[in-house]
């Protein structure tokens, strides 16, 4: 092992060579900020990158090796969605409004896996406040698809999921609220673990429709992500919505076995709207976990093709409300020479916000309005609690439910840019599971046209095992997790 | 139902957002399509089903109600745009 392939390693890998002593903390951060610096600009997917307080804190990690006294995630590298809250460094969540924005606290995930021994390399690109499934809303630019650079990576976790797949750091956060985790891992060949609702805190993750956002990660294997859920997961009573539950070692508990393994196959997930290619090679996909002992089952969800038109009533009525805040006063973009505060408030927002983020606070202004509020927020909420339901009761039959993550593979930028029904369709597949607040799961599964395709796999409440489970039983019997884009190997 | 420009003229002053005049065209057409996308909602039968108010069902907890955090005025400020003697400074309100 050279200094040249240290980015080849998984997270769980990089751990077992720091512990053997392969290579220091430092040496792997060194070649990584020096891949970054000559990999990012065809990508960019950072929006900072922070060379100085890594380095600082890989010496801290090599320190504590040395002394016998690691850490559990000591010296692995990381790289934070730029949503969430990092003390003393710049937090723009995608947005000319918080373009100068120095976050004065860390929230609780950056703070835990600070804690467990994590150095961040950096803030990575996002849609602009998490609102876009192609990272083309952020106001720091577009991200490339490392797998084809005239290509999508997917969004919001964009700039997380195309410096996974490119190797330019082992692991990223990031946040789903439709699917803005797994669809930009499907579209990179990557791992993306959305949780359970209040499994991970949303404290210093900046808000975008408080009922769905829910924190992940986006990893090259699945131990990887598990490894990093063990560590951010968990009670926080700084988050009101967080839930006091035991978190389990979800690495060490991964074993393969999925015989007996009920899978549950939705006829609504491979309708018209699916690529032919990807559709065979998520049917192939089933048919491993079939012949590792997994029996399949059609269920039911009745009302799941009102997932994306209740999510597009939902999401914006939350974000209405919580955008509300970037008001030019406290924090954020301010317009010059504002004639009273009304005009101060309009044209701070008008021109801190971008074209997306101004739709969507627009539409959940509307939805939520005097003479509307009951015919599409209230009505929204009650088909919300009938997708709920049938999800509920479909988990009475199976384990898991699998599918594809998105309709097709990574799509040209540009191409679904002038209709926000085109963009929103995107997420068809993985919408439900936040409407019902339930773990989902993206596992690579194949290609299309040189263009990888994701296995989605959705779980109950709280069995973030079960559906890491299958999906380490899954990528065992394949290899997919394991390709690399040539420019990037 | 299709918005015009007189309701997204409206709707942008409740939500305290400046459009501009060259963006109005756009907004309106795209609302409209958001609009007419989500009405289909309404055939969903839905008269005996409460409306969803928390993905997982869970109680709100309750804390006690003392001071937790430390006194980080000045680094909170440092974000804002105008400050003076640890006040918000905002165009004059009244004259």
């Amino acid at each position: 092992m050279t200094a040249g392939d240290l980015h080849s390693l998984t997270l769980s890998e990089t751990r077992a060579a720091l512990d053997r002593g392969d290579f220091s903390a430092v040496e792997l951060v060194d070649a990584l900020l020096e891949r970054i610096e000559a990999l990012n600009p065809a990508l960019n997917a950072f929006v900072t990158v922070t060379g100085d307080e890594a380095r600082a804190a890989a010496r801290a990690a090599d320190e504590r090796r040395a002394a016998g006294r690691p850490l559990s995630l000591d010296g692995l590298p990381i790289v934070h969605k730029d949503i969430f809250c990092t003390r003393g460094v710049r937090t723009t969540c995608g947005s000319r409004m918080l373009e100068d924005f120095v976050a004065p606290y860390d929230a609780t995930v950056v703070a835990r896996l600070k804690d467990a021994g994590a150095v961040m390399l950096g803030k990575s690109n996002m849609d602009e406040f998490a609102m876009g499934s192609s990272n083309e809303t952020s106001y720091f630019g577009a991200v490339a698809n490392p797998w084809s650079h005239d290509r999508s990576p997917g969004g919001s976790s964009g700039g997380s999921s195309a410096l996974v797949a490119g190797r330019l750091a082992p692991a990223a956060t990031g946040t789903d609220t439709g699917g803005s985790i797994r669809q930009p891992a499907a579209l990179t060949g990557t791992v993306g673990l959305k949780p359970t609702y209040g499994r991970v805190s949303r404290y210093g993750m900046i808000a975008f429709a408080s009922s769905l956002d829910q924190a992940g990660v986006i990893t090259r294997s699945v131990e990887d992500a598990a490894l990093l859920l063990a560590a951010m997961a968990g009670f926080d009573e700084r988050d009101s919505t967080s839930i006091d539950q035991p978190v389990p070692d979800y690495a060490a508990a991964l074993d393969g076995d999925v015989s007996g393994l009920r899978v549950g196959i939705v006829q609504q997930h491979f309708d018209a709207g699916l690529d032919g290619a990807t559709g065979d090679a998520v049917r192939a996909a089933l048919g491993v976990l079939e012949s590792r002992g997994a029996v399949l089952k059609d269920v039911d969800l009745p009302n799941i093709d009102l997932s994306v038109p209740t999510y597009y009533v939902v999401a914006p009525a939350e974000a209405s409300s919580n955008l509300s805040r970037f008001d030019g006063v406290r924090f954020g973009h301010r317009a010059d020479d504002p004639r009273d505060l009304l005009d101060l408030y309009c044209r701070s927002r008008g021109e801190g916000f971008g074209a997306e983020v101004k739709r969507r606070i627009l539409t959940g202004t509307y939805v939520l309005s005097a003479g509307y509020y009951d015919a599409y927020y209230l009505k929204a909420q009650r088909v919300r609690a009938l997708i709920a339901e049938d999800f509920r009761r479909a988990f009475e039959q199976v384990d898991v439910i699998a599918g594809p993550t998105a309709p097709t593979p990574a799509f040209e930028l540009g191409a679904k840019t002038d209709d926000p029904i085109t963009m929103y369709l995107n997420d068809i597949y993985t919408i439900g599971a936040n409407l019902a607040g339930l773990p989902g799961l993206s596992v690579p599964c194949g290609f299309v046209d040189d263009l990888p395709v994701g296995l989605h796999l959705v779980a109950g409440h709280f069995a973030e095992q079960t559906l890491l489970n299958a999906a380490y039983s899954y990528q065992q019997a394949t290899d997919w997790h394991t390709a690399c884009p040539e420019a990037y190997a | 139902m299709s918005l015009d420009k007189e309701q997204v003229r409206h709707i942008a002053t409740l939500a305290r957002l400046h459009v501009a005049d060259e963006e109005i065209a756009d907004t309106v057409d795209k609302l409209s399509r958001i609009v007419d996308f989500v009405d289909q909602l309404a055939k969903a039968p839905t008269d005996d089903v409460v409306p969803m108010a928390h993905p997982v069902n869970a109680a709100q907890r309750l804390r006690a109600d003392v001071v937790t955090e430390a006194d980080e005025r000045d680094r909170i400020q440092g974000n804002a745009p105008e400050v003076r003697d640890g006040l918000y400074l905002v165009p004059r309100v009244i004259e």
